[in-house]
């Protein structure tokens, strides 16, 4: 199986996906001969044309506007929102209109599109290129929200996401897209949309995590092993809705849950993740539901010591891995 | 695209690029008048506790039918908004079906009663309307527009809006992305001068929301809006240019809000009473009766004939509706995804 990276998965199946279906187009900033800023869509406009990869104006809310309409009337886009941070001028266009064109037309009219978008820091992105954005559509009944860490995930999310009659927002983690290699066939898959997957079995306690973080967890887990503690990793990547059998019968198991996210805690993904194990593996837990993230400040500073003190990683993981695993 | 056009007698419009007929222009009057027995039912039936809320179309009618009238229904594409209410009878809403909406009946075609009245998808029409954000039907219809344009489609899409949306960001975005791309779209504003009580004074500091267009690159008329035959011909033109590969148009119909804002409103509040009289002589309904009678289309004895008749469906249509059941509470489950299990719970 050939090796690629996360952001090569992403472009070879944006290029399979279009050479499948003629309705597929590409829009966003930048897409078309600069191939995107992190170069996902590079060549795709050699390939398709420009009336299949649309260089947009500088406009988000348009970007997801469009994409609506487009979709409503037999198209199915991708819009691409150059970075996660720019992505709150389209958020009516998403959560007040993408989400509801289903249910609010009883089924008559449906916006089959897909919105990727490269979020997460810990590449001095600074304030405005670091932001996790993913609980703000993974609040909103009517969308889906998947968070591929790796290019076998993002591959066939990506995938499912385009297929999908329904919008789908893919969060790609900016620092994964070159950072993480791994094995992806060739031929055609998909994965379905909800479905967590254990990354790392093990019995001693459970990490729940998606994106980066997923691949600093499994770091923390190898230290952790050394250590004689038997690490499971349980890779979310779907925020929206949520596997929750997955979740509890992980924490059921292993009977202590460790929640790690690079988002701010406070009404996370993490906040939903304790809920749901606290609901249903109350009488299961061995200790205390256990959640790391970065402080409640603004995500996140420029300066490398204050960015690095921010991030989690897999030496904070370890720690909390200890302590969780010593009660 | 489901634009299936399986529409009623209402309005059987004529194919564009004609003029209005004498006949024609007394079939768009009766439209008009069946939409003013309508609406003034609407809002008896909100003072009677019925009907929980109602935009009025009353001052608008005459623009909003002759817009119609020069589209095509079986192929082209109607982004509305909530004072939509003679453009939906124009283009084959039954007065059941609208009462319905308003009504919260449970078999509203438009949304099944999950949305305020008027909103939703028409069954059978392709005309849609699923927000009450303003102006975010804008870059929709770009995007409806642009997927015809891929497929080689000659169907145009017509957006609604008022001036209070000419304020918005959307609306911006919108038109220079279809300046861009020249896409088959037409902008219709509805320019009441008012946003609920904002008068246009302080929206904007130009005369006309059409002078915009320019900044788009594309065409912008500003054209009377109590007026069918100048919003007919406007149209015309508009959607002749938008079939050709042309690009985009900005119609502004000036009109008047007859009543206040919505059910919820009171106009007294923030117009003068001499500004509320002044448009006793714009109301659309007088404007286009005076015209029909001047031209010999239409006696006094024909003129009573109609605004009974549409007194009389209206009647009948409020008895059958107000009749019929609410929905149960298990539909609200319905439709929030493919049903393939994305995003129906968390």
């Amino acid at each position: 199986m050939p090796e690629q990276t996360v952001i090569e998965a992403v472009r070879a199946t944006m290029q399979a996906e279009m050479r499948r279906d003629d309705s597929i187009i590409l829009l966003g900033e930048d897409v078309g001969s600069r191939g995107g800023v992190f170069l996902a869509s590079d060549g795709l406009i050699d390939e398709f044309g420009e009336d299949r990869v649309i260089d947009t104006p500088l406009a988000e809310s348009s970007i997801c506007g469009v994409a609506i309409g487009a979709a409503v009337n037999g198209l199915r886009p991708i819009a691409e929102i150059q970075f996660a941070d720019f992505m709150w001028p389209a958020i009516n266009q998403l959560v007040g209109e993408a989400s509801k064109v289903r249910y609010g037309t009883n089924g008559v009219k449906t916006a089959p599109m897909t919105v990727r978008v490269p979020y997460g820091g810990g590449v001095r992105g600074g304030l405005y290129h670091s932001q996790s954005i993913e609980v703000l559509f993974a609040h909103t009944p009517g969308l889906s929200v998947v968070a591929p860490a790796t290019p076998y995930d993002a591959k066939g999310l990506l995938a499912s996401a385009i297929r999908s009659e329904d919008p789908v927002i893919v969060l790609e983690h900016k620092r994964t897209y070159r950072l993480v290699k791994g094995d992806v066939p060739d031929e055609d898959y998909t994965i379905p949309i909800g479905k967590a997957e254990i990354k790392r079995p093990g019995t001693d306690l459970t990490i729940f995590t998606y994106g980066l973080m997923l691949h600093y967890a499994l770091q923390a887990a190898e230290m952790a092993s050394a250590n004689g503690i038997d690490v499971e990793v349980l890779d979310l990547r779907t925020l929206r809705p949520l596997d929750e059998d997955a979740i509890a019968e992980s924490a059921s198991r292993t009977g202590k849950a460790l929640i790690v996210q690079e988002d701010t805690p406070a009404v996370s993904i993490s906040s939903e993740v304790a809920a749901i194990i606290g609901e249903r593996c109350f009488f299961d837990l061995d200790g205390p539901i256990t959640r790391l993230g970065p402080p409640e400040i603004p995500p996140m500073p420029f300066s490398p010591i204050q960015e690095a003190a921010f991030m989690p990683s897999p030496e904070k993981i370890l720690a909390a891995i200890t302590k969780l695993a010593e009660l | 695209m489901s634009a299936t056009a399986n529409r009623s007698s209402n309005t059987p419009n004529q194919n564009s690029g004609e003029q209005l007929s004498g006949e024609r222009l007394v079939d768009l009057y009766k439209t008009m008048v069946l939409s003013r027995y309508l609406d003034e039912r609407v809002w008896l039936l909100n003072r009677q506790g019925k009907a929980a809320i109602a935009a009025s179309a009353q001052g608008h009618e005459a623009a909003q039918v002759a817009c119609i009238e020069a589209t095509d229904p079986s192929k082209d594409h109607y982004l509305i908004y909530y004072r939509q209410f003679t453009a939906m009878i124009a283009l084959g809403t039954e007065p059941e079906e609208m009462l319905r909406g308003f009504l919260a009946k449970e078999a509203d075609p438009m949304s099944a009663a999950r949305q305020f009245p008027l909103h939703g998808a028409h069954p059978r029409v392709d005309l849609f309307n699923f927000s009450n954000v303003i102006a975010t039907q804008l870059p929709q219809a770009a995007g409806v527009a642009l997927a015809d344009k891929l497929k080689g489609s000659d169907a145009v899409t017509v957006v609604y809006f008022g001036d209070g949306a000419s304020s918005q960001g959307d609306t911006h975005e919108a038109m220079n992305f279809a300046g861009v791309h020249k896409l088959p779209v037409i902008f219709f504003c509805e320019n009441n001068r008012y946003a609920i009580s904002v008068p246009q004074s302080k929206q904007m500091g130009i005369e006309s929301v059409a002078s915009r267009a320019v900044g788009y690159g594309f065409p912008g008329v500003q054209v009377d809006g109590t007026d069918v035959v100048a919003v007919h011909e406007a149209t015309q033109a508009a959607v002749e240019r938008a079939r050709a590969g042309e690009g985009p148009t900005l119609i502004e119909a000036s009109v008047e809000r007859l009543l206040p804002h919505t059910t919820d409103d009171d106009h007294t509040r923030y117009r003068s009473a001499e500004d509320i009289a002044q448009m006793d002589e714009r109301d659309p309904i007088k404007v286009l009766s005076a015209l029909l009678k001047r031209r010999d289309l239409l006696t006094e004895s024909e003129d009573e004939e109609i605004h009974s008749a549409a007194k009389k469906r209206v009647n009948v249509a409020t008895d059958t509706v107000d009749a019929e059941p609410y929905p149960g509470v298990e539909t609200m489950f319905d439709h929030i995804t493919d049903g393939s299990g994305n995003g129906g719970a968390l």
